[in-house]
């Protein structure tokens, strides 16, 4: 019998070349959404004008069992040029970028402006009673950003979701 | 009546000629040519208008006009399944493509290779809501292997030979081309399939991989009770793989089964063959594959009406499963060996290693022996009536008063499409053509059509219900125009039999809408469309009736009626184990059989 593979869920990052077809992302989009695969974030541009291919990066999540299936979905669809699994290649990069709005004053306000500092996060507004930063960084630094914002007087959030490359020559 | 345009001598592919430039139109007729088209299925209507006039000077293709555009898809699928070449589907705009969705699907889901052109209006005109437009792209974007919008005429030689190189390689499926009215009109260069460069990053694995087809063999080397489980691929493999798998079979001793895709694969008069499995499979076989220590499964998918239960399916076994789409591979079922290849190239493979291993048939007594008690529980067995005609009787004699003739059956979907599989029996593949994975009522008639356009001096009959065929009846003005001579055996029991089984074991008896009303004379409907009708009542009037219908030049609609209230057995309930069959004499309560988680599957 194979291993029973492990049924828990994890967060898995694909990146996705394609054809800079026009559709190309609507196909992609559409598969997932009719097998009921799950889309936490996605970003698409054309990354190689020339060989005519955009890099779409989709974070996803399923059992290990599901995500091999989304792999395989994806690696037979005649548009796709590639699939890399960016979460699982020790060579892979992730990388966001996020806009907060934190409402706040006297200590509270003091102490965002603080925790921005230590993140590195630019202030990109300010009026006497808001902040708007600009952080980029990987996922999981974002995260811990917003989760330390939250009872600071985190207002509204905007992430792009995650853009991928790997290290290294290739 | 209409000229049927007799081709003598077909005109050899033109070498393209560098440079040579053609209106949009005139590209695609000649692409057509070149790619080996002989005939393609299809409906006018003013956005393909300029492709139609094209059409009128190429005497090189036989266009079928059919009475609706889901008729032309299905033709397309029969004449496919029937020849191994690649089915052509050429529809307008708008409603026109719509229509042709169902048999999009229907393609999709049985891996047949299907072109299908649409037209559509002006690119200028292309968002505006205009007459007849519809997005088809996007509605066919889920349903199709891939598909194209062709919106600059230098793309479209390149597209339409790119899209039969992906409807008939890999796992084959339905491609759409859609193309703008303007297009057609556009003059444009024109390149042959030679000269399109392989600018597709799509290259489906054939070759299997030598490790673990090794791995295989010897596990199969060592098995006291395999089986091999055969599926559609086998079919699309070519006849070749179907040789290979008769050999396969031979030199290892295991039994084996089909899907109700596989059908004609391996012979039916073999000694190791078990019958169908599946949901209204054999009892042998589907005990077979619970049983077996070693599972085989060459071009099948484990698709729910096999496995049933999934955590109760062959708890046992190593399975082995070789399938050209990665996708499929531990897609339902976890495998131990997954081998991605074409599946008539992997057993030749297989073979070899076996053969250069000195390998021979491992002893397999008790196995056959315990297979041999299984089928003399005659799962298939009905109460035969004098006064009634049972349907399984219908398709036995059918079956005998037809197999020693060059037949074609299709079927519509129902009881009767399970009874044709349990009790026609196939030697060759491509002999078969039914809807499998979507289950579309209405593709048996059509599909005939098709069949009988690429065979036309064989026998070729749609064994269908009075429910299933009057969803695409038009299809038999078809037939008549093209004097194709289709006999569309209906199985009348006035039920829509499948939906009135299931009512009877799932939702007490209370049958819904279930009993077709005002079902048409058949015999006068024949006759207004210009066919022939006949019908038979009794079991003592039936072999005389099915004579007179083979021996009728022309298509004919034969009503047999047949026990209104039979049900269709073996049957595994859904949410049962696949061993768990309801038998036909075994007086289990019916009403009970299903439990309310298998309730929520269909």
């Amino acid at each position: 019998m194979p291993p029973r593979l492990n049924e828990s869920t994890e967060k898995r990052t694909f990146a996705v070349l394609v054809d800079n077809e026009p559709g190309v992302l609507a196909r992609v989009v559409g598969l997932f959404s009719a097998r009921g695969y799950n889309i936490e974030s996605l970003t698409v541009a054309e990354t190689d004008a020339k060989a005519h291919v955009s890099r779409i990066t989709i974070v996803t999540s399923g059992t290990a069992l599901i995500l091999e299936q989304i792999r395989a979905q994806l690696d037979r669809m005649v548009s796709v040029r590639d699939v890399q699994d960016v979460t699982l290649d020790p060579q892979g990069i992730e990388r966001e970028l996020a806009l907060m709005k934190v409402r706040g004053r006297g200590e509270q306000r003091a102490e965002a402006l603080r925790l921005a500092d230590i993140f590195r996060a630019k202030v990109i507004d300010t009026s006497h009673e808001s902040f708007v930063f600009e952080l980029t960084g990987a996922p999981g630094k974002i995260d811990k950003f917003v989760d330390l914002m939250r009872p600071l007087g985190l207002a509204e959030m905007s992430r792009t979701g995650v853009l991928s490359l790997t290290r290294g020559v290739d | 009546m209409t000229t049927q345009t007799a081709i003598d001598e077909k005109a050899p592919p033109q070498a393209p000629a560098q440079g040579e430039t053609l209106t949009g139109a005139q590209i695609v007729v000649r692409a057509l040519v070149d790619q080996g088209v002989d005939t393609l299925f299809g409906y006018p209507g003013g956005a393909v208008l300029p492709i139609y006039d094209a059409l009128f000077d190429e005497p090189r293709l036989q266009h079928v006009l059919v009475r609706h555009e889901q008729g032309a898809t299905h033709a397309a699928e029969g004449y496919a399944r029937s020849t191994g070449k690649p089915g052509v589907v050429l529809v307008t705009s708008g409603p026109g493509a719509t229509n042709a969705v169902t048999g999009i699907v229907d393609a999709l889901m049985d891996s047949i290779p299907l072109v299908v052109i649409t037209g559509q209006v002006a690119t200028h005109l292309i968002g505006s809501d205009a007459f007849q437009e519809a997005d088809t792209v996007g509605i066919t974007r889920s349903c199709t292997k891939h598909n194209y919008l062709v919106k600059r005429v230098e793309d479209l030689a390149r597209v339409m030979h790119e899209a039969f190189h992906i409807a008939t390689t890999g796992r084959p499926g339905p491609v759409v081309i859609d193309i703008p009215k303007d297009v057609q009109f556009l003059a444009g260069p024109y390149v042959g399939p030679g000269a399109v460069a392989p600018s597709l990053t799509y290259h489906p694995r054939t070759r299997g991989d030598a490790g673990k087809i090794a791995e295989a063999v010897e596990l199969l080397a060592t098995a006291k009770r395999p089986v091999f489980y055969t599926g559609g691929g086998v079919i699309n493999a070519g006849p070749e793989a179907s040789r290979t798998l008769r050999e396969l079979a031979h030199v290892t001793g295991a039994p084996v089964t089909s899907t109700l895709m596989g059908l004609g694969a391996f012979p039916a008069s073999d000694p190791q063959w078990l019958g169908m499995l599946g949901m209204h499979g054999s009892f042998e076989a589907n005990h077979a594959m619970h049983d077996c220590d070693v599972m085989v499964c060459l071009g099948a998918r484990f698709d729910d009406r096999i496995t049933g239960r999934i955590d109760a399916f062959s708890p046992g076994s190593k399975k082995i499963h070789v399938d050209i789409d990665p996708s499929s591979i531990n897609k339902n079922i976890l495998v131990d060996i997954g081998i991605v290849g074409d599946v008539g190239s992997v057993m030749k493979d297989m073979l070899e290693a076996w053969k250069a291993k000195g390998h021979k048939a491992t002893d397999q007594g008790d196995w056959w022996r315990s297979i041999d008690a299984w089928r003399a529980r005659k799962g298939f067995a009905y109460r035969k009536d004098a006064k009634v005609i049972k349907p399984q009787y219908a398709i036995e004699r059918l079956y005998e008063l037809t197999k020693d003739r060059e037949t074609y059956i299709t079927t519509e979907v129902g009881q009767h499409q399970m009874w044709a599989a349990q009790f026609y029996h196939f030697e060759e593949p491509n002999h078969w053509m039914t809807s499998g994975g979507l289950g579309t009522m209405g593709y048996g008639l059509p599909a005939a059509v098709g069949a009988q356009m690429a065979h036309p001096d064989a026998l070729v009959i749609d064994i269908a219900g009075e429910a299933s065929v009057q969803m695409t009846m038009q299809e038999f003005s078809t037939a008549v125009q093209f004097n194709l001579p289709v006999k569309i055996f209906i199985l009348n029991n006035e039920w829509m039999g499948m939906v009135r089984q299931w009512q009877q074991l799932l939702h007490g008896q209370r049958y819904s809408h279930s009993y077709s009303e005002s079902i048409p004379d058949f015999v006068k409907l024949a006759e207004a469309m210009g066919g022939f009708g006949l019908r038979a009542d009794t079991p003592d009037e039936l072999d005389a009736k099915i004579m007179q219908m083979i021996e009728t030049p022309g298509p004919v609609l034969f009503d047999c009626r047949v026990a209104k209230e039979e049900n269709c057995f073996p049957m595994i309930p859904s949410g049962r184990a696949h061993n768990d069959m309801l038998l036909g004499d075994s007086g289990d309560d019916l009403d009970s059989a299903i439990d309310d988680e298998g309730k929520m599957l269909v």
